[in-house]
């Protein structure tokens, strides 16, 4: 980045590739939200997709199996966090809180010896003359095939839970789980394959991280990006493509203060780095507080158990 | 296959054998682990669990175990009361770390003045910053409405900022050569929170623990506040027809955490960690979620629980320093754990029946 000045295309290019993790995981945990489901587990789950896709990367040589690898561990992880919730029924808050811890210790386990390490690097899909466009360039023809399918997962994700049949089933599950139950529907199926969704794309997200977004591994890498996908889907109001918004807005963000940062700013780092986090419970506030319109969105049934009585 | 069924009343049995159960759950596991990782498992579970007790280093590392003890059980007592009420405070962290830049800085503020009053001052000071620290999640959700889960985690980060800040700038030792890092306090003998008995390796901070966990034990059973704290956990709509103001339980609950989680980070500072550092808060705060649990959110489980997981830390230590064995395999360990509470806990309330032949 420039010195004094911030070139604001390459601003905008970078804060799409930043928003992509927060992106990726905050669209997997609407889908389990609106489910009903709420899995606090959000960064257990990124940070071992984050070391699971590195490891895997790392092996093969395959960026693309490298985020395959990711998906998988954090949809692993996720299915601990759906047993215990879905059948032995356990509190959601604090099985999302044992999945995080969990999940910080595994990955800090699992990296041992991969720090310092260089990853497979992840081309830009070849645009062709697209990509040297002036300011569209950068910007819509200069990434790599996980930005391009993340928007498309957010657009999968809006259609599917919108417009189709599995969706309106999930939101009834997520809505009434016991009117749910009594027309038929298996419930605990239903919010299992959610939850493993949501496991597979924070996973994803943290793949991302380690194998572009840094791209290496440290320990605590996530640095609390899954607790802000969880905060951006409140930030959505349960709405994906809102949530597209929220993360270009967090992305844009981080981006922006590190470019401060670089450029030598007047403000000092300490409050620069501290910003996404202010800005992040800012938003939270603004958002429940108007006349709780976000919180007239939230799934009825969010974060309670479901249990068939006979 | 297997059903549940909910029981009528939990389990009185289940309620105490929970822990134990989950704890030798946790080790077999455990066992498992450090197996795969080619540790003999039943050496390393003996090293964490027998060694500090009754090994040849007890002497001194039975003191360890009450310095990591003290700030997690101040800690998961003053976290235990929200949880019980639905207060979900998992910020602790960052109020521990603010407790402890608060008092030092007041202890800093007037060095190297002797008088006996600094220390006690000083600890008011942490007990005052974790609490402001938490006031602020608690005004957040009480007047705006806000998540006070993601809000006292976001402020954890925070207060992470101002800590490196302090060590590098406000606070940083002006004899120190310009390294990162406050003014030792054991060379600061009126601010120092010192052994009270010589390789005890009791302090202040754990003469405070078990004060308060009594205190909270009969705040709980033969208070009226204890009691609306149980009634708006176990049924939230009883509590409001029976005039329990949430505002205020909310605002009780979320400054008693963040006060108790200052005041450890205090008797940290100035005790066995001896200053401010950048890398000073080493995740009490959140281990004390996982005591909470361990405890059952009972104010005495969770001075029993505390111990039991100061346990891991100094025996996790030695099994490190010995066999080998990489710190972050006792997190896991530590995680295990809090799987095996959760997920032991369905048998309080509802038993297991099998379900005889095919549907």
């Amino acid at each position: 980045m420039l010195f004094g000045t911030i070139d604001p295309v390459t601003l905008v290019a970078a804060l799409i590739v930043a928003s992509v993790p927060i992106l990726l995981a905050a669209t997997g945990e609407l889908v389990v939200e609106k489910a009903g489901v709420l899995n606090l587990g959000v960064e257990g789950m990124m940070i071992t997709g984050a070391i699971g896709g590195f490891i895997i990367a790392v092996a093969t040589g395959s960026p693309a199996m490298g985020f395959l690898g990711g998906a998988i561990a954090g949809a692993l992880l996720s299915l601990i966090f759906a047993f215990l919730t879905q059948f032995l029924l356990t509190n959601q808050v604090a099985t999302g809180l044992a999945l995080t811890l969990f999940g910080l210790g595994l990955s800090s386990l699992l990296g041992q010896g991969y720090n310092g390490i260089k990853p497979p690097a992840t081309h830009p899909l070849p645009f062709g003359p697209l990509a040297d466009l002036p300011v569209l360039g950068p910007i819509l023809f200069g990434h790599d095939l996980l930005v391009y399918l993340s928007v498309a997962l957010v657009a999968g994700t809006a259609w599917v839970m919108g417009r189709t049949r599995l969706g309106l089933i999930i939101r009834a599950v997520g809505e009434n789980h016991d009117a749910a139950h009594s027309l038929g529907y298996k419930v605990v199926r239903v919010r299992v394959l959610c939850i493993l969704f949501g496991g597979a794309m924070a996973g994803l997200g943290g793949a991302y991280l380690s194998l572009v977004r840094v791209p290496q591994w440290t320990d605590g890498i996530t640095a609390g990006a899954g607790w802000i996908a969880l905060a951006i889907v409140v930030f959505a109001s349960w709405r994906p493509w809102r949530v597209l918004l929220g993360a270009w807005l967090f992305g844009g963000i981080s981006v922006l203060q590190l470019n401060l940062q670089a450029a030598g700013s007047a403000i000092p780092v300490e409050y620069l780095s501290m910003s996404p986090y202010l800005v992040t419970i800012l938003v939270l506030v603004v958002m429940s507080s108007g006349r709780g319109r976000a919180a007239v969105n939230a799934p009825a049934s969010l974060g309670q158990g479901f249990h068939a009585s006979q | 296959m297997l059903r549940l069924e909910r029981r009528p009343n939990p389990s009185r049995f289940w309620l105490y054998a929970t822990p134990p159960v989950a704890v030798v759950l946790t080790m077999i596991a455990g066992g498992l682990l450090f197996a795969a990782m080619g540790k003999d498992p039943v050496a390393v579970i003996r090293t964490i669990f027998w060694e500090p007790l009754f090994g040849d280093f007890a002497f001194y590392l039975r003191g360890q175990l009450l310095v990591k003890a003290g700030p997690l059980i101040l800690i998961a007592i003053g976290l235990a009361m929200g949880f019980r009420a639905g207060i979900w405070n998992i910020g602790a962290e960052g109020q521990y770390i603010m407790g402890a830049i608060c008092g030092a800085a007041v202890g800093l503020a007037v060095y190297p003045t002797e008088s006996r009053l600094i220390f006690p001052v000083m600890v008011l000071a942490g007990a005052l910053g974790g609490w402001a620290w938490a006031m602020i999640p608690a005004i957040l959700r009480t007047r705006f409405n806000t998540n006070e889960i993601l809000v006292s985690l976001m402020l954890v980060y925070v207060a992470e900022t101002i800590l490196a800040k302090a060590a590098t700038g406000f606070l940083r030792n002006p004899d120190g050569m310009g390294f990162p890092g406050s003014r030792n306090f054991s060379s600061y003998p009126a601010a120092a929170n010192a052994e009270l008995f010589a390789g005890s390796g009791l302090h202040w901070g754990g003469v405070t623990a078990v004060f308060v966990a009594l205190a909270a034990h009969v705040l709980l059973r033969h208070h009226v506040l204890g009691y609306q704290i149980r009634l708006a956990g176990q049924a939230p709509r009883a509590a409001r027809f029976h005039g329990v103001d949430p505002t205020r339980l909310v605002i009780f609950c979320m400054g008693l955490s963040g006060a108790l989680a200052g005041l450890a980070g205090l008797f940290e500072v100035a005790g066995p960690a001896g200053q401010i550092s950048i890398d000073f808060n080493s995740g009490y705060g959140f281990t004390a979620i996982i005591v909470a649990f361990l405890g059952r959110l009972n104010p005495l489980g969770i001075v029993l629980a505390g111990l039991l997981m100061a346990l891991t830390y100094v025996g996790g230590e030695m099994a490190s320093t010995n066999m080998g064995l990489p710190a972050a395999a006792i997190q896991v360990f530590q995680g295990m754990l809090l799987f095996f509470l959760l997920g032991v806990d369905v048998l309080t309330n509802y038993r297991i029946r099998p379900v005889k032949g095919a549907r």
